[in-house]
């Protein structure tokens, strides 16, 4: 599995690299330290997997998102988990959010989860998700499109209990469903969270003068 | 007529000579002559004669009064003068002027012509600086008037500016001719628009300039009060961290609350105190994370503001503590016996209800299998709760870990949700404009 580290702090890329280096299946072929850098880095070493550093000088994850093809998967690793932050990279199109906080083991459980096509949720990301679903987001953003956007009960149920803190596989004994199913519905959750406000997302940049 | 410091010894060191002040607090007119007397030890009434006896000298004394008023800083003494006082010193200050006019009228009749005029202009110009005065107490607004100028304040510049403008027009006026005044005006007020047409960059300029240096102040300070913050908190953690290198439970520990600490620094900073319910329980949180070293990660959606009035807006306070002190239970409870480095706590506030979560993966308990008389743990969570109408769940598995599922119905409507901060309350315009403070103006959700 090939990933990418981008991070503005050398150390923490160096840290990131060492603690990589120790899952056999994974190897990292290349970091880069700004936007820009990072935009040619990943089209020129096609990765599988980006480990996204939410804030840098020029920009940040959104900044590389948006610059970048949609090719390899990006997981953010930032050291804020502000609910702003937390919903503009996922927005941006982000499979997963953690914090840094976060150990090797999971780090590497959690690339390999976006690898295989699945959301990373921490119960953080969960929680402002449902935060924002409900209408009570600290961020504030225009009424939701409900055909498009709205919830399913079971997507609300499972989310409910990532944010309670479950592992995909507690939620899918508790839920008596699979933990492919389970996936799937975290899947929805983002893929839903993210198109339901492209536009909403383009103003928020606009109104922050990020664009 | 300044007062020369006396010889000094060359090389010596600078004796501590206390510095010419005026009066500030206690002055009649520029309070000259009381800062003159404190600083040479005299009594003011002969400071104040001589300033009239010098008058005399065709005005030498008001032009030394005015001097000293310009060159000498004001003081910050407070006392005011008694009405005697002020009423023998304006009564000096008039016979001063009037000693000046007339001598100046007795020895040479034309000199009187200017003097006197002059002596018009120099009472106009005493009454405004007096109100521009920066040693004058009180707050200052633009051009350093005081910020609410009363009616005697603007009645005193008006007054004086009119009698500086009298002054000056009989002094020009005794030169020149009244029927070429018009065209003098015109000449002035034209001359007048054409310096100020012609220096319109330069005032751009110095406003631009003026503008730059303060956001560059502002800038700098800014930068100066986050170092200040990191040398007390982060710096002083990580020293204390070094120190400690060989204890890992302590070094976790202080790194903990130290994380907690700056996040809140950096993200939190605008969520209101102690009556909302997300930021009580992370207060929780932080407190058993320090007090039995373990991680607590917690998650709040939705937020509930107490009540302590009973004014039926926001949880009621019984409420409020009961939800509190439960979940702390379950958060002790999970740090002592669970034996896992990490606990999770989970709230959200529905317009129905508040329910509130903590969960561990440790060793777990049998619920069933507790002996009777060893339940008052788990009564002093659930029973807590009941007595306010809510209810707890305890929900355990050998092996698996223990949930505490707490739940506490609202009775105030709903409609009590604290005010969310609106997205467009940017920090101070001038901050600076890097990525990181964008994360500021939120609290977390």
């Amino acid at each position: 599995m090939r990933v990418f580290l981008v991070d503005d702090h050398a150390v923490f890329r160096s840290g990131v690299r060492a603690e990589l280096s120790r899952e056999t299946d994974m190897e990292v072929v290349g970091e880069a330290g700004a936007v820009a850098e990072a935009v040619a880095g990943i089209d020129a070493a096609k990765p599988d997997v980006v480990l996204l550093d939410v804030h840098m000088p020029d920009g940040g994850g959104v900044a590389v998102l948006s610059g970048i093809a949609t090719g390899p998967v990006c997981l953010a690793l930032s050291v804020s988990d502000a609910a702003e932050d937390v919903i503009a990279v996922i927005r941006a199109g982000a499979r997963g959010y953690v914090t840094k906080t976060i150990s090797g083991a999971e780090l590497a459980d959690g690339i390999r989860r976006v690898a295989g096509g699945d959301a990373v949720f921490s119960p953080r990301l969960a929680g402002f998700v449902l935060d924002s679903f409900t209408g009570r987001s600290p961020v504030p953003e225009p009424p939701l499109d409900p055909e498009l956007d709205s919830l399913t009960p079971r997507e609300l149920e499972v989310l409910r209990l990532l944010a309670r803190g479950y592992t995909y596989r507690e939620i899918a004994e508790s839920l008596f469903i699979s933990v492919k199913t389970v996936e799937t519905h975290a899947s929805n959750v983002l893929r839903k969270t993210q198109q339901s406000n492209r536009n909403a997302l383009t103003r928020w940049a606009h109104r922050r003068r990020i664009e | 007529m300044l007062p020369a410091p006396g010889p000094e010894p060359v090389g010596a060191p600078m004796p501590e000579t206390p510095r010419l002040v005026r009066r500030s607090g206690g002055r009649v007119v520029g309070g000259v002559a009381g800062g003159l007397a404190d600083h040479l030890g005299v009594d003011v009434i002969k400071v104040r004669l001589a300033f009239v006896l010098l008058s005399a000298l065709v005005g030498a004394g008001l032009v030394a009064y005015g001097l000293l008023w310009i060159f000498t800083p004001g003081g910050a003494d407070a006392a005011k003068p008694t009405g005697d006082e002020r009423r023998q010193a304006i009564g000096l200050a008039l016979l001063g002027l009037g000693l000046a006019v007339t001598v100046g009228w007795l020895f040479q009749g034309t000199a009187a012509n200017v003097i006197a005029p002059i002596v018009v202009v120099a009472v106009g110009a005493a009454l405004v600086w007096r109100e521009y005065d920066v040693a004058a107490p009180g707050p200052r607004a633009l051009f350093g008037l005081p910020a609410r100028p009363s009616v005697v304040t603007w009645s005193r510049i008006v007054a004086g500016a009119t009698l500086i403008v009298v002054g000056l027009g009989v002094v020009v006026l005794a030169r020149i001719d009244l029927s070429s005044l018009g065209s003098a005006l015109i000449a002035v007020a034209v001359t007048l628009v054409g310096a100020g047409l012609l220096t319109v960059p330069l005032w751009l300029r110095m406003v631009r300039a003026l503008n730059a240096e303060r956001g560059a102040r502002i800038r700098n300070e800014e930068r100066e009060e986050i170092a200040s913050h990191l040398h007390d908190s982060v710096l002083q953690t990580l020293a204390l961290i070094q120190r400690q290198a060989e204890d890992p439970q302590e070094v976790l520990r202080l790194a903990r609350s130290q994380e907690r600490e700056l996040r809140k620094w950096l993200f939190d900073d605008t969520a209101p105190a102690q009556s909302s319910l997300a930021t009580a329980l992370r207060t929780i949180a932080g407190e058993v994370e320090d007090q039995h070293g373990v991680k607590v990660t917690p998650v709040t959606v939705g937020d509930v503001a107490m009540d302590p009035g009973d004014t039926g807006a926001g949880l009621p306070k019984e409420h409020f503590t009961a939800l509190l002190g439960a979940t702390r239970e379950a958060l002790v409870n999970a740090a002592k016996h669970a034996d896992v480095p990490e606990i999770d706590l989970f709230a959200e506030t529905e317009p129905h209800q508040v329910s509130i979560f903590v969960r561990d993966r440790g060793a777990g308990f049998d619920v069933s299998a507790v002996p009777a008389d060893r339940r008052g743990v788990a009564k002093s969570i659930c029973a807590r709760v009941e007595r306010r109408g809510g209810t707890a769940v305890i929900d355990s598995t050998l092996g698996r870990g223990t949930e505490v599922r707490i739940v506490m119905p609202r009775t105030d409507s709903g409609s009590s949700e604290p005010d969310e901060v609106e997205g467009d309350d940017e920090p101070a315009a001038a901050s600076v404009p890097d990525t990181h403070s964008s994360t500021r103006d939120h609290p977390t959700g």
